[in-house]
């Protein structure tokens, strides 16, 4: 903490201060401004004292990927450079944040299958690398419509997992992330998700700080492993080397290492219940029936909520923001009372409703579904008629699915 | 890193490691005139290594880990093979991180150093082997000396895949047979250092490690080179003994044998424009220092 509030009030070379991060967040004087999410991404970029940006054009997270190209132009990044696929652009960014940057890319859909080694390799490595995650489908054949499936995959990764349902979200969550997985008990890489198109393409009113404050830079020093930069008297890291070893010694301190990784995750809890105000937000936990939803699914749960209100049907939502670290107890909290646990969902597998399923008491309560695949929208109407069905309520046929 | 910042607290002496403190009372850091020589006279930066007896790699590393002209200022990215069972024994820092990224890593990497260190030399040197460099990592290796990535990429040729236990690579000789080539190898074994030279390598050797001296020198030249100019290439013939059915004492006579005139592993060398002139005003300077010297030294024995 030291060295980061050494340069609290400082100014770096584009006139910003290095602010105290909670006052920038919290308290100084917000712009409301009308954005699209890709130029969210940009703003929130530069105020975040990033040293290296790694760019790749995949859709729909190109436009944003380039926009940082002109915040680096501009001189607010370290350096920046188009990599030449996801797998090379996601081992840059381990190779910058080993060297002690503070790194951000983004990636989207078949990009994030690509570059999935790395993924479990800067977690081990405990990289705190920010990747915004546009997610598309991934399927064959060949789609850029949005689709959530590439999160099951992140989710087994060890790195932290946050879904945003808004550019707001976006905005306030890339810069309040870096200080959530830069802590030195946490120090893991962070894939921020949003439904593709849906949250980049659109444009919505954005609260941002102001543009004269930054983050404070990265101190890889704080880091709970050394950082490869030659500041730091370089030891024999182990006598033998565990890969080539078949015996309990090398088991053990792979599995602790594992356990450590995973361990840390969890620790992350306690910074981000603090800086974004809990892992999940709730509304109406008391009525009989509750939506949990994580991205824009929220918002089309909030418009299917409302529809069900006029007919006198009270429906709660428990907005799941996290996904690793994972808010059991808040969702079992948040379920305890209800009849029904309705979890839509913008993918064909359902993976959300399956953690859900996993995680609340009389699991026969979890209804998976609505699912939207493919670039398919998920209209208001068809949560509701979804939640009507469940309760035996009579809804009329939604046209186009068949009636 | 200046070598002030390896001591050790006096109070803490006795509980560091013993390689440690060798480290720290006999380490060449910080003298440029280290080299191959000062193996068994001052600290090696590398521990016991784990590999078979007798293969040529451990000499390689002993002589590259010799000659870093820079050694706590510079950072080393390896990947998967017989190397990485080397680098843990390393007293300079060295990332491991997937198989064949290495010189992705290492771009990045020099990137972020060069952002955090702009008034200082920290030097990234890759060392990986032939399946690593030319086959999985191919695309990286290739398009990190597209963009000019200003480190030195050194590929331990044993042309095949040693720690998987014998497999064909693509550096493999056409004809051998090998596991995955039943029948023998069908095609020539790529030409890298050409392919080098074509995507914008400035300094670019083709040999066996059988001689210290020569070692230590292109080392020192394509990391120079590297540091000012762009990417470098070293293509090393480290052959793996075990598989290619020599014993322990034959590596350095088949090194012999491949770099006679007519071998593959003839010595090869190109060398940009922009290079040969840095090296010229590197070997100018070097006159001066000795010349400079031999001035000391006689005036020394004139007051004596």
């Amino acid at each position: 903490m030291a060295a980061q509030a050494s340069f609290i009030g400082q100014k770096n070379k584009k006139g910003q201060v290095y602010a105290d991060a909670w006052h920038m967040m919290n308290e100084a004087t917000k712009t409301p401004s009308f954005l699209t999410g890709s130029e969210v991404i940009k703003e929130a970029v530069r105020r975040a004292s990033c040293d290296i940006m790694v760019a790749y054009p995949i859709t729909p997270q190109s436009e944003a990927a380039a926009l940082c190209g002109e915040l680096f132009a501009e001189g607010y990044i370290g350096d920046y450079f188009r990599g030449e696929s996801e797998f090379a652009v996601m081992s840059q960014c381990a190779g910058a944040a080993f060297g002690g940057a503070r790194v951000f890319t983004t990636t989207a859909g078949p990009g994030t299958m690509r570059a999935m080694e790395n993924f479990p390799m800067w977690a081990g490595a405990r990289l705190p690398i920010q990747v915004i995650v546009t997610c598309r489908g991934i399927n064959s054949p060949l789609s850029i419509q949005p689709d959530t499936l590439e999160m099951a995959y992140l989710m087994q990764t060890g790195m932290l997992v946050w879904h945003a349902e808004t550019a707001q979200d976006f905005y306030d969550w890339i810069l309040k992330g870096y200080m959530v997985s830069e802590e030195p008990d946490v120090h893991l890489p962070l894939a921020l998700c949003c439904d593709g198109f849906f949250v980049t393409h659109t444009k919505d009113m954005v609260d941002l700080t102001p543009v004269d404050m930054c983050l404070p830079p990265y101190d890889p020093y704080r880091s709970p492993v050394p950082c490869m930069d030659m500041e730091c008297p370089p030891v024999r890291m182990m006598r033998d080397p565990f890969i080539m070893k078949s015996n309990y010694i090398s088991y053990a301190t792979h599995a602790s290492w594992q356990q450590e990784v995973w361990a840390a995750g969890e620790r992350s809890r306690k910074h981000t219940i603090r800086w974004m105000d809990g892992l999940i937000d709730t509304e109406n936990t008391d009525a009989d029936v509750i939506v949990v939803a994580s991205g824009t699914a929220v918002s089309q749960s909030r418009e299917a909520i409302a529809i069900l209100e006029e007919e006198g049907i009270h429906v709660g939502l428990v907005k799941v923001k996290t996904l690793r670290p994972w808010p059991g107890e808040e969702i079992r909290e948040a379920t305890k009372h209800a009849k029904h646990i309705i979890v839509p969902e913008f993918n064909v597998v359902g993976w959300l409703a399956r953690e859900v399923s996993a995680t609340v008491r009389n699991n026969e309560r979890v209804h998976a579904g609505p699912h939207v695949c493919g670039g398919m929208t998920m209209p208001p109407e068809i949560i509701a008629a979804e939640i009507k069905t469940v309760l035996g309520v009579k809804a009329p046929s939604l046209a186009g699915r068949g009636g | 890193m200046s070598k002030e910042r390896i001591k050790i607290a006096e109070e803490l002496y006795d509980i560091m490691p013993a390689e440690y403190q060798d480290l720290v009372k006999r380490a060449t850091y910080g003298n440029e005139q280290r080299g191959w020589k000062d193996i068994g006279n001052a600290k090696e930066l590398i521990e016991e290594h784990s590999l078979c007896a007798g293969c040529p790699e451990s000499m390689a590393f002993r002589y590259i880990l010799a000659s870093l002209p820079n050694p706590e200022d510079t950072v080393m990215v390896g990947s998967t093979g017989c190397t990485s069972l080397v680098f843990p024994h390393v007293a300079v820092h060295n990332i491991h991180s997937l198989f064949g990224n290495q010189n992705a890593v290492a771009s990045g990497l020099k990137r972020a150093l060069t952002v955090r260190f702009p008034d200082r030399h920290k030097d990234v040197v890759v060392l990986a082997g032939d399946g690593a460099t030319v086959d999985i990592g191919l695309d990286m290796t290739l398009q990190a000396w597209f963009r000019q990535e200003k480190f030195t990429t050194i590929c331990f040729d044993n042309e095949l895949y040693a720690n998987t236990g014998g497999q064909e690579s693509g550096l493999m000789q056409k004809g051998f047979v090998a596991k995955m080539a039943p029948v023998g190898k069908t095609f020539e074994k790529v030409r890298l250092p050409e392919i080098a030279r074509e995507s914008g390598c400035h300094y670019i050797v083709n040999c066996t490690v059988s001689k210290p001296n020569l070692i230590e020198k292109v080392i020192k030249n394509a990391i120079y080179i590297a540091r000012e100019i762009g990417p470098t290439y070293l293509q090393l013939y480290t052959p793996c003994i075990l598989e290619i059915g020599k014993n322990s004492m034959e590596g350095l006579q088949e090194m012999r044998d491949s770099e006679k005139p007519t071998e593959r592993f003839a010595y090869k060398e190109y060398v940009s424009e922009p290079a040969k002139e840095l090296l010229a005003e590197l070997a100018a300077k070097e006159k001066e220092r000795k010349a400079e010297v031999k001035r000391q030294l006689a005036s020394t024995t004139v007051t004596v």
